[in-house]
């Protein structure tokens, strides 16, 4: 639980981070609120060169609503996000999932930019992201979600390139985020998230494979007016979970049909 | 006699502002002038043989100071860890262990070599250094398959893997027979990760210049450490000191002795530095003993009129790759199974099985859960059987006339189980509750009405009784009280406290036997320096019963000098004093008393009765005429949401009886933490080995399912009271009676909540997968017309 040894730099600015991260090559990492980073560490299944400490960065936590966006900068904590007005207003989906995210340290230090940079199965802002059509900002271009969770811990992120900030639509119709897991600060075992927007359903699920997955099926199936119990069946085409301790494929897709339709039902 | 005003009393942990405030002193906190760090290089297979060993690399990285495999060891330890015969006198197999392995490691996580650093991040990074060529050797992770004949063996060259194979009471085959309805149920306990917040951790540091060893140790039994290290090491008891600081819980965990506590002083040894190790929470997932680990075969008959026949046990124990030091203690669930009734015959059989898993050895309750949980499963499988309410059943069946002794010549001091039972019914409101249940049926919703009526052996124990099964140190109990001039008092006690509150309820005893404020007491353990010369320890729920009798005897003697010599101060006959509320006085004449901070001082002055010796202290050992027997009946309530198989556990009631209470707060906090850890293994908890590669999946606190406060409703505690004949204190143990009743509590009422789908058992833990698929099986069966018709209703 000792971590290898690693460089330590703390940058004052976007462009300072990147210019240490070309410095330390390939192997450095940014940390934000390191509470994935440094378990792994701890853990040795991350050994990078060098940290590039992005906490001192001014100006990269913020909740913005313009016209029909919302911008998240990419260093606002959960807590923020859970607690705050305009997106309790605009975003209220968003907030809901922040309040479920681990527990008060978890949420007290973890950031935005960096779930979804780091872009584990679990994470629950990705599905959000994804079904929402939400845009992942960096200091060299914006990705749409749909292209950027692209596997496991998998993105387009290039070593040196940094998350600035997420932008979601204005989204405040009826919604509904289903965390199924075992403790309250648990990771979700399946996630599902339904969310009305533009006349239409967003059905999205957390943790049933590599990336968070959007049930275009289940929303095709609603708009065609089946019922949210038949069309929830849907939910697990093309699934393919792996099995964990928690939970085996089987059951996973058996949960990803009955929360999505809890989540619908229960979307207010 | 003084009146008794502490004794009883609600009054805050006086330890607690220390400790939760972030003040209290653990081994980690502790350290000496260059200490160097020890890191442990440990097998990553479960069984494989060392081909040879490369250490070149790590000798030469920053910092290290030595590294050290098995030979250098031989060299300052001698002999094999301890194995004491516990409930099983005589074993098959008992392979020798060394703390360090030499050819042939056995578990993952097994020590192969050590890395003494400048710093612990120096230790560890050059602990990766080292290249160990291993050969993989078969592993036998499954206790099942480790008895088949032609299992790999856990250690190559022997001949099975039986530990131990003993029969306390044959079956009787004529006694069976008169059963109207027999059930049979496999059970399964499994393997748990004691988990205590504090992990192990050891702090050595050897003197040359006077051949002493002091080490700092999160240990529940400072002086068995101290016994001992004698023995490995050779140095006399009296050179070596050990200190259990605060210790951040044990959970029987902490009781016996590990590689560490070896390696760790043998290394201060070797290198002339203080040395220290503290253990990662990967390592004490990994090494630190694990708990329960059984599969019970149980076999049960009933009268139609619910009248108990037979029980009929067998428990297999997966002992892991060597017999822990008290692993053969567990088999107590074979003496117990009968639980708190009356049956005509009950017979069983432990066997002690070696697979290539770390090893067992007790977790709190050690033995007494699995023997409740395997009991209260039966009776209400039998209620089932018999279509009796399983309260009904357990009434019926409840022994009533005590002392009562068992089938196995075990002696239950007191009890009286109805009215435990009958308190916890009415707390929970049964007879609404059964009709709530019926009504949520038909509406699809799945209640579950849980039982548990427990009752536990504690209090080790006579020495009759202990002294065999230790192999030959008897388990009393050691206190010191020591009366300073000013009339402040010191009490020393062989036992230690790590969660239990004994900085408050010894001196709450004090108090009341020598009537001085209880400011006053100063309460010291944990330090082999101090006190009587030996200490057994805290575990098995003996530190009242057995520790605070020790405590109370010799306050008493204290009082008894201190009378005698208020006598000669008032120059009265002894049998004239009275001693009350702090003061001595002659009969008659209470206006004319003195304090007892007055009769100390004058024991340290001049003019003493002829023949009395100045000072006032007094040792004392109490060694109990038998065990303690705890009792009480617990009660869950759940709803099962049979989609997705999620327990919702929504009311816990737990009606408790032991004996006489010296602070009812500490009572409630044991019940608590206690419950907490039994709801953590019906729900939650469970130790995980692939069993192909051997490697534990289960290595960290995301994959080992602790639960926390979050996960658990308001525990609704209730309390009879009857007193123990055993001590003059009338208390009993309190400590682990909360795990050992309430697993079986939860179970219960799961299988009552899935009972009109079929399922009659559900094994540990009852994690929503689990019980999704038995659902989903049993409608499938339901379906297909097999069984479980009631479902679909
Ligand atoms: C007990 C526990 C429970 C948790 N439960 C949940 C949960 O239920 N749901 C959930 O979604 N998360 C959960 N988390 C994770 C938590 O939300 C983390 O905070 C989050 O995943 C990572 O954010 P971070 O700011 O801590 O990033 P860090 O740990 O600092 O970094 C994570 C990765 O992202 C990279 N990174 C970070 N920021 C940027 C950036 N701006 N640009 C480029 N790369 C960046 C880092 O280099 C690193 O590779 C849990 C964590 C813990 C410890």
């Amino acid at each position: 639980m000792i971590p290898a040894a690693f460089e330590y730099a703390r940058a004052a600015s976007i462009d300072e981070a990147a210019k240490l991260l070309d410095k330390y090559g390939e192997d450095a990492k940014v940390l934000a609120g390191g509470h994935s980073l440094i378990p792994l560490m701890r853990l040795r299944l991350a050994q990078p060169s060098a940290l590039v400490d992005i906490n001192g960065i001014k100006g990269l936590d913020y909740i913005k609503v313009e016209g029909s966006k919302v911008h998240v900068g990419a260093l606002t904590r959960h807590v923020e996000i859970q607690n705050s007005d305009a997106i309790k207003d605009k975003l209220p989906i968003l907030a809901e999932v922040a309040g479920e995210v681990g527990d008060n340290q978890v949420r007290n230090m973890g950031t935005i930019g960096g779930v979804v940079a780091h872009a584990d199965a679990a994470g629950d802002y990705p599905t959000i992201a994804l079904i929402l059509d939400a845009d992942i900002v960096t200091n060299k271009r914006s990705i749409p979600a749909k292209d950027f969770f692209k596997d496991l811990f998998t993105t387009p992120l290039a070593a040196n390139e940094i998350v600035t900030e997420v932008v979601f639509p204005v989204a405040d119709g009826p919604h509904k985020y289903i965390k199924f897991r075992r403790r309250l600060f648990d990771w979700a075992i399946v996630g599902a998230a339904a969310q009305k927007m533009n006349g239409g359903w967003r059905i999205g699920l957390t943790n049933v494979g590599p990336t968070p997955v959007r049930a275009k099926a289940v929303e095709e199936a609603l708009h065609k007016g089946a019922k949210p119990e038949e069309a929830s069946q849907h939910a697990s085409d093309g699934l393919n979970p792996s099995g964990d301790l928690r939970a085996s494929p089987e059951y996973k897709k058996h949960l990803a049909r009955v929360l999505t339709r809890r989540a619908i039902e229960q979307s207010a | 006699m003084a009146v008794t005003t502490m004794i009883g009393a609600k009054i805050h942990r006086r330890e607690d502002p220390r400790l939760v405030s972030g003040e209290g002193r653990y081994v980690d906190d502790f350290t000496r002038p260059g200490t160097i760090f020890l890191s442990v290089v440990r097998s990553p297979y479960a069984h494989a043989r060392i081909k040879s060993m490369d250490v070149t690399q790590a000798t030469k990285a920053p910092g290290v100071v030595a590294v050290y495999t098995h030979k250098d060891f031989a060299k300052v330890l001698s002999g094999t860890m301890p194995v004491t015969p516990s409930f099983v006198a005589e074993k098959k197999q008992n392979p020798p262990r060394f703390p360090i392995a030499d050819k042939e490691v056995v578990y993952q996580g097994e020590p192969v070599a050590v890395v003494l650093a400048e710093t612990k991040y120096q230790a560890s990074d050059a602990g990766n250094m080292i290249d160990v060529d291993y050969e993989q050797l078969p592993a036998v992770m499954d206790l099942e398959k480790a008895l088949e004949e032609n299992s790999p063996k856990v250690h190559s060259g022997a001949s099975d893997n039986v530990g131990w194979d003993l029969t306390y009471i044959p079956d009787d085959a004529a006694v069976m027979k008169e059963a109207d309805v027999v059930v049979k149920q496999r059970i399964l306990q499994q393997r748990l990760a004691p988990t205590s917040m504090e992990t192990r951790g050891v702090l050595a540091e050897y003197s040359k210049p006077d051949g002493t060893l002091t080490v700092w140790m999160s240990s529940q039994s400072p002086h068995f450490v101290r016994l001992f290290l004698a023995g490995a090491m050779g140095i006399p008891e009296t050179r070596i000191r050990v200190i259990s600081p605060d210790v951040g819980g044990g959970f029987g965990a902490k009781i016996s002795p590990y590689s560490e506590d070896w390696l760790v002083p043998a290394a201060a040894k070797l290198t002339g530095r203080p040395v220290k190790w503290i253990e990662s929470r990967t390592e004490s997932l990994q090494t630190t003993t694990h708990g329960r680990g059984q599969i019970f075969d149980v076999e049960a008959g009933v009268k139609k009129d619910g009248t108990l026949v037979f029980m009929k046990v067998t428990q297999y124990l997966d002992a892991g790759a060597y017999l822990g030091t008290f692993s053969a203690f567990q088999s107590c669930a074979c003496l117990l199974a009968g639980g708190a009734y009356n049956w005509k015959h009950v017979s069983s059989r432990t066997v002690g099985v070696l697979t290539n898993r770390v090893p067992t050895d007790p977790y709190r309750g050690a033995g007494r859960p699995e023997a409740t949980h395997l009991c209260e499963r039966m009776i209400d499988l039998l209620a089932d059987g018999i279509k009796m309410d399983p309260a009904a059943l357990r009434r019926k069946n409840f022994i009533s006339e005590f002392p009562h002794q068992n089938h196995f010549g075990l002696t239950f001091d007191s009890g009286n189980y109805e009215k435990a039972l009958a308190m916890a019914l009415e707390m929970v409101g049964y007879e609404k509750l059964r009709h709530e249940q019926e009504e949520g049926r038909k509406k699809g919703r799945y209640l579950g009405i849980g039982l548990s009526s427990w009752i536990e052996i504690c209090g080790f124990g006579p020495s009759a009784g202990t002294a065999p099964a230790t192999g030959g140190i008897a388990l009393v109990e050691s206190a010191q009280v020591r009366v300073f001039p000013t009339g402040s008092v010191a009490v020393y006690v062989g036992t230690h406290s790590h969660g239990q509150g004994h900085d408050t309820t010894f001196p709450q005893i004090v108090a009341d036997t020598l009537g001085v404020p209880y400011d006053m007491i100063e309460m010291r353990h944990g330090d082999t320096a101090e006190g009587p010369a030996f200490g057994y320890g805290t575990y098995g729920s003996r530190s009242l019963a057995v520790g605070g009798m020790a405590v109370h005897k010799a306050s008493k003697k204290v009082v008894d000098k201190a009378r005698k010599l208020a006598a000669h101060v008032f120059e009265a006959a002894e049998e004239d004093v009275v001693f009350d509320q702090g003061h001595f006085y002659v009969k008659g004449s209470p206006d004319k008393r003195k304090a007892f901070g007055e009769i100390a001082f004058a024991a340290y002055g001049a003019g003493l009765p002829e023949g009395m010796e100045q000072g006032l202290e007094a040792v004392a050992y109490f060694d109990p005429p038998n065990f303690v027997w705890p009792f009480g009946t617990h009660v869950a309530v759940v709803e099962v949401d049979t989609e997705t198989g999620d327990v919702d556990l929504k009311r816990y009631i737990a009606v408790d009886d032991c004996g006489n209470i010296i602070n009812p707060m500490i009572v409630d906090g044991q019940v608590h933490g206690g419950v907490a850890q039994g709801i953590a293994q019906a729900l939650y908890e469970e130790v995980v080995y692939d069993d192909e590669s051997g490697q534990l999946k289960t290595g960290s606190l995301v994959d080992y399912l602790v639960p926390t406060a979050n996960e658990f409703p308001e525990f609704e505690l209730g309390r009879t009271i009857t007193p123990s004949p055993t001590n003059e204190l009338g208390v009993k143990g309190i400590g682990e009676a909360g795990t050992i009743a309430s697993s079986v509590a939860v179970i219960n009422a799961v299988c009552d909540a899935l009972r009109p789908l079929g399922i009659k058992h559900v094994d540990m833990p009852a994690s929503p997968d689990r019980v999704w698929k038995m659902i989903h099986n049993a409608r499938n069966a339901s379906h297909d017309g097999h069984d479980g018709k009631e479902a679909r209703k």
